[in-house]
């Protein structure tokens, strides 16, 4: 069964850390949707290179486990508030990854809980 | 300071005037408290403040938080510590906060010794730096060249916890800082009583958000945070907000690229074996967290350089018309516009820039944006120019909004008004315009070194 990111995830959101810095949060729930997510192997840096045109090495990518969270870091293709910046704040860039379709095995319940 | 057994940090909230609940700060203070601290800047808001010498907050909401502040630490006896003044934490921003201080110590008849630590370094200071070699670069770091250097406007350095030590050491009761490490506003105290610096740093990285770190966090508000020997906790005062692992542990995540390492002018916090558990039921005890010093001490420097003065003009576009050829009829726009701005004006093309964006197709994600506009019904259109002085910018954009305005499509005959302006005038200017041009850190032989410390006494 597919679901879509934003129904497995507790918090999709992109901020900057920093001026020259973008990060990607996406949060969930529980630890088996967590490890399931990770699993089927769909989130991963050379998704988030190629929506966001950062070449791979580039991206910083990490699996927390204590926060149940992938993290994703790259530098800004645009520093912050500079003449072509879209978002001063960085808080706008992740809809792109909300409605990823993952391929995820689920017993019942939808919004990252079992 | 004397060896104590555990050392309590208040934060009054994640940024000065944001505000706290006065009851929840109140409750806070018959926990005793050892310092009382607040965050009071931020790179978030973009190069706009660090380069204009203005404060993004609402004077009277800092004035606000900072009575309150105020009161309190004089009242218990434990110094009150504000860091990265006036959003930006330069000379103005600090000068700016320092006013509202001497006016609420007026007001209310307060008297106390206030320190002001200022973090801004001038080009020849800077110059001097880079010439020792002491100047080193980040990733991903602008180039220092010869015309960023020339158009640099104001940089200021990180400062960590030591001049805070200082000026706390010195008899000061209430500390208004330039642009500090976060952390270090709230590491200062626990440090000086000789706390172990693993926890002294996770514990001051969380509190630096105030109740940020909290499940549901209903308004913002305060945070207090017990520093032990090998651990600390951290609870909110506030009795309708709890603290969960889970909770504190994502907070690490927030705004931080690496959630392992956070860089410190002194070393380096490493969480990667911080282990988190729920105590009682709104707080979390955090231990594991360790501190590694590095060999030499580094102050990182922010920088903003001005690019110009820009001009604004807003509108919608309703007509289906223009908006199933909007990227053609954009670009007649633009050569248009280049046209009358070349025979008008005489000005070359490489002086301005001109720049639309599309909010309804791709205002928020720019060249990156997967998707394009579909039966849209409407978009919204800002044109923007960006010039050497604010008359070459109000000139462009007077002729840029009246060509947009009144450009034709083949399908009408007649004069027609392509854009609905909701304002008159129709364009706006939004003054100069900067950007960040240091991502770099100086390596210094003493932690003071660049910080200079001010007393008076109110």
């Amino acid at each position: 069964m597919d679901l879509k990111l934003f129904e497995a995830a507790k918090l999709v959101r992109s901020k900057n850390a920093g001026p020259f810095f973008l990060t990607i949060d996406i949060l969930f729930s529980s630890q088996d949707m967590f490890k399931k997510v990770i699993a089927c192997g769909v989130l991963n840096e050379a998704l988030i290179s190629e929506i966001y045109g950062i070449p791979q090495h580039e991206v910083q990518g990490y699996i927390c486990e204590e926060a149940m969270a992938l993290k994703y870091s790259f530098p800004r293709p645009v520093t912050a508030g500079d003449f072509t910046d879209t978002d001063v704040f960085g808080g706008q860039q992740h809809g792109p990854l909300v409605n990823i379709e993952i391929p995820v095995e689920l017993g019942a319940g939808l919004n990252g809980t079992l | 300071m004397k060896q104590v057994s555990e050392v309590r940090v208040l934060a009054a909230t994640g940024m000065l005037g944001s505000s706290f609940s006065e009851e929840t700060f109140q409750d806070a203070l018959r926990l005793n408290p050892h310092v009382i601290g607040c965050d009071a800047g931020s790179t978030d808001p973009g190069p706009y403040y660090l380069g204009a010498g203005i404060a993004m907050s609402s004077r009277e909401a800092v004035k606000r938080d900072l009575t309150i502040m105020i009161k309190g630490g004089l009242k218990q006896g434990i110094p009150v510590l504000v860091g990265s003044a006036g959003t930006a934490g330069g000379s103005p921003h600090l000068e700016w906060t320092l006013n509202i201080v001497r006016e609420i110590a007026a007001e209310h008849g307060l008297h106390f010794k206030l320190a002001q630590i200022d973090s801004e370094i001038d080009k020849e200071t800077l110059i001097r730096y880079m010439e020792q070699g002491q100047v080193k670069e980040l990733y991903p770091a602008p180039p220092i060249t010869e015309q960023s250097l020339e158009r640099l406007e104001r940089v200021v350095g990180l400062m960590g916890p030591e001049p805070y030590m200082k000026a706390i050491e010195e008899g000061a009761q209430v500390v208004i800082a330039g642009r500090s490490s976060d952390t270090s506003i709230f590491a200062a105290v626990p440090i000086m009583h000789g706390m172990n610096h693993g926890p002294t740093w996770h514990a001051a990285k969380i509190l630096e958000c105030g109740a940020g770190c909290v499940e549901h966090r209903l308004y913002p508000d305060s945070m207090m945070a017990y520093i032990r020997e090998d651990y600390f906790r951290v609870e909110p005062p506030n009795e309708n907000m709890r603290c969960t692992p889970v909770s504190v542990v994502s907070h690490t995540l927030y705004e931080n690229s690496n959630p392992y390492e956070l860089v410190e002018p002194g070393g380096v916090l490493d969480t990667t074996e911080s282990v988190y558990r729920q105590d009682g039921e709104r707080g979390v005890i955090v231990a594991g967290s360790r501190y590694r010093h590095a060999d030499t001490y580094t102050i990182r420097i922010e920088g903003v350089e001005k690019i110009g003065y820009r001009h604004i003009a807003v509108g919608g576009i309703r007509d289906p018309l223009v908006l199933k050829q909007l990227d053609s009829f954009l670009d007649g726009v633009k050569k248009r516009i280049r046209q009358k701005v070349k025979s008008s004006t005489g000005l070359p093309e490489n002086e301005y820039q001109l720049q639309f964006r599309v909010y309804g197709d791709s205002g928020s994600m720019g060249k990156l944006e997967p998707l394009k506009y579909k039966d849209a019904h409407e978009v919204g259109i800002v044109l923007e120019v960006l010039a050497a002085t604010e008359e070459n910018a109000q000139s462009i954009m007077s002729i840029a909004w009246h060509t947009a305005l009144h450009h034709p499509i083949p399908e009408w005959s007649g004069l027609v008004s392509q854009i609905a302006f909701p304002y008159s005038p129709p364009s706006i200017s939004t003054g100069a315009v900067y950007r960040f041009a240091l991502n770099h850190i100086i390596e210094v032989e003493d932690p003071l070194e660049l910080f200079s410390i001010q007393y008076e006494d109110l």
